[in-house]
């Protein structure tokens, strides 16, 4: 394989690892910049390819599966939003909390169901979200570096990949550009000034938090039903993790996160191909230093060695109407 | 005034609301076991009899008891000073690491009892140097400690695995983990100790390491409500900006806190690592770091709290073990489950019904 293959097959699979990155991360970018913290983007994001995965095999239907996981990630997202949104409570606790319940009941469930020891059943390929050949792939085929580009790296992806770049865009002009992404950065700045405007703090934090459950709905969806073809117990595997890092990495900004993303997919992608080739003069290179640098850069950026990451300054603290 | 903050009595803060938050889990886990066609009722037999029923199931529910008491400990004091502490899972993994190579280093040539306070050092040691830099990146750099700890959750497990794979692997076996250490490296069984309550250990793990943990919660409780220095931990759990009145510093105490809390957390180590398995084995801690949250958070941070929720979860620990094999309907992930909600409704939900009972209470007491 020549270096121009190789790099084209670290292109194709940096992007599919990105992919549920992005969707998580941008949800956990619409919570976070209205003040909600959300270590539960990982359990959301299980949650939902479970649903997703069990639908669409019960169904026959991606879409179904698609709906099913938003469904079950959104009431993830209420339980979330109902404790430290009106209860007022620790918004780390909570989001820990969701991930155990959903790393258990996803296994639990889908044995009980399915008595695969966790799994649900393969899914034909109707059932899933499979590739689309874009227009024109045959015909720019030979053409030199942008053919191939186009054809396997642009082209052949499924439907949910291009909605996540797509969702990037979007993200921008709904925060930037719309008059309840102003609220909603503002609510997380100072909810005192917004709730003094007469905007409803709770209402708005609400609808940040359904945003993100939302949005993890389509991860674990991906995940479940478009990068494979069934769920596996644990098979969010940390990326909720990532995806919060890749979140603070992009100082919570949607471009930057997309960035961001695309960075930790290829990190992904390299310790794949790495792993047991050697490099000239370093050696054999172990696959852990990629796994664990994503989180090693973001610990760098976090104490302020490459530029300030400040979190929005309300995040994390319940707003108290009365004080 | 808000609800929030009328005073209750100590009965009501600290043994109803977690009582009724506890309960609150119980019924729903009740019903996902209602849900998949089980007896809710029948599994909380088995469950209860798995782990409480004979001297080996007691054994194994205190062997689990003392990796949560280590965990709940380290969380506490962490909580203690305000800070939010999630990487006792990594910590605890590193911590096993200090444990292992004392043991290896020890073994050959003196008894365990003179290895043991070396490998609690070594554990603790280690334990404390994973939990240094996202300390001293709160402290100096202001960066959050739960993101930091997280993070370094996942840097742990990425150079344990990578010691144990590439380092410390004996050669020319598959297994990742470490020689098996001989007995100058082993932290005895209790047997004695169930013998005095005419039960028998069987195979159970239960080890040394729990009168460790015990030793501890006496420790920690000293150092919190008895000395200066958990004066000084406390006042900055519970106001910042009255701590640095009071010319408290910041730096140094949040140093000091999350040491002692990796130090506690490292400790787990000593259980699986020297009393259990006799080896250092990949991912050892299975989540007793997480499950150090929910123990701390029923306990109400206090040691003697903490050691009856270390026993609930030893308790669901091994009877969930026990339950799976019964009704193989219900996997071990039931436990996950239960203890998700744990702390679910005693943590994030712990004021739920605050303004139910106040309301009640206030009624009750104008009589």
């Amino acid at each position: 394989m020549d270096f121009f293959d190789i790099l084209i097959s670290i292109m194709g699979s940096t992007i599919r690892l990105s992919i549920p990155l992005i969707f998580t991360a941008l949800a956990g970018l619409f919570s976070e910049r209205a003040g909600i913290f959300d270590i539960g983007l990982e359990g959301k994001m299980l949650a939902a390819a479970f649903a997703a995965a069990s639908a669409a095999y019960v169904t026959g239907s991606p879409w179904i599966g698609l709906a099913s996981g938003i469904g079950v990630s959104l009431a993830f997202s209420m339980v979330h939003g109902f404790a430290s949104i009106t209860n007022r409570g620790n918004q780390i606790v909570s989001g820990v909390a969701i991930n155990f319940v959903a790393a258990g009941l996803t296994v639990v469930l889908g044995q009980a169901w399915f008595g695969q020891g966790g799994r649900t059943p393969q899914l034909a390929g109707a059932a899933r979200f499979t590739p689309i050949t874009l227009p024109g792939v045959e015909a720019v085929r030979d053409v030199p570096v942008l053919g191939p580009l186009y054809a396997n790296v642009i082209s052949g992806n499924n439907l949910l990949t291009y909605l996540a770049f797509l969702a990037v865009p979007l993200s921008w002009w709904v925060l930037y550009r719309t008059r309840f992404g102003l609220r909603l950065r503002a609510v997380g700045e100072n909810p005192g000034a917004v709730d003094t405007a007469g905007i409803s703090v709770t209402w708005l934090r609400y609808r940040a938090v359904l945003v993100a459950g939302f949005l993890c709905g389509f991860s674990g969806t991906y995940l479940a039903i478009a990068q494979s073809a069934a769920f596996i117990k644990d098979m969010s595997a940390g990326k909720g993790y990532i995806a919060l890092a890749a979140l603070i990495f992009a100082k919570w900004k949607p471009v930057p996160v997309l960035l961001a993303c695309l960075l930790f997919g290829f990190l992904d992608a390299l310790a794949n191909f790495m792993q047991g080739k050697s490099v000239p003069l370093i050696g054999e290179v172990p696959v852990q230093i990629f796994q664990a640098l994503p989180y090693i850069l973001t610990c760098i950026l976090l104490a302020g060695f490459i530029g300030a990451a400040n979190p929005p300054k309300a995040g994390g603290v319940p707003y108290v109407k009365e004080r | 005034m808000s609800t929030a903050s009328v005073p209750l009595p100590n009965w009501i803060n600290y043994a109803l609301l977690p009582l009724i938050n506890l309960i609150l889990a119980f019924l729903v886990s009740g019903l996902v076991v209602w849900i998949i066609g089980e007896n809710p009722y029948e599994a909380l037999k088995l469950m209860l009899q798995g782990a409480l029923g004979r001297g080996e199931g007691i054994g194994f529910t205190l062997y689990y008891a003392t990796n949560f008491i280590f965990t709940g400990l380290s969380v506490a004091v962490a909580f203690h000073a305000g800070l939010f502490n999630i990487g006792s899972e990594g910590q605890a993994y590193v911590g096993g690491l200090g444990a292992a190579l004392v043991a290896l280093a020890f073994d050959h040539y003196v008894p365990w009892y003179v290895t043991m306070p070396f490998a609690v050092l070594g554990a603790a040691a280690f334990g404390a140097a994973w939990a240094l830099i996202p300390a001293w990146l709160q402290a100096k750099r202001g960066s959050h400690i739960v993101i930091t700890t997280i993070m370094f959750n996942f840097i742990g497990a990425a150079l344990m695995v990578y010691l144990l794979v590439n380092v410390l692997i004996v050669p020319g076996k598959m297994a990742p983990e470490t020689r098996t250490f001989l007995p100058g490296g082993q932290l005895p069984k209790l047997d004695w100790l169930m013998a005095l309550f005419g039960l028998k250990l069987g195979p159970a793990p239960f080890n040394v390491s729990f009168l460790i943990a015990l030793f501890m919660c006496v420790a920690v409780w000293v150092l919190i409500w008895r000395t200066k220095l958990g004066y000084e931990m406390r006042t900055l759990g519970l106001s910042r900006p009255g701590a640095a009145y009071a010319g408290i510093p910041y730096v140094k105490i949040v140093m000091i806190t999350m040491l002692i809390s990796g130090g506690l957390a490292g400790m787990m180590a000593l259980n699986p690592v020297l009393g259990a398995s006799a080896r250092l084995q990949v991912e050892f801690v299975g989540g007793a770091g997480f499950v150090g949250i929910a123990v701390s958070l029923m306990g109400r941070s206090h040691p003697l709290g903490i050691v009856l929720a270390a026993i609930l979860f030893g308790v669901l620990y091994q009877g969930g073990a026990e339950l799976s094999f019964d009704m193989p309907n219900i996997t071990r992930d039931m436990i996950v489950v239960i203890q998700g909600l744990v702390i679910l409704f005693a943590g994030a939900l712990e004021y739920m019904f605050r303004p139910a009972i106040v309301r009640i209470y206030q009624q009750f007491v104008r009589g």
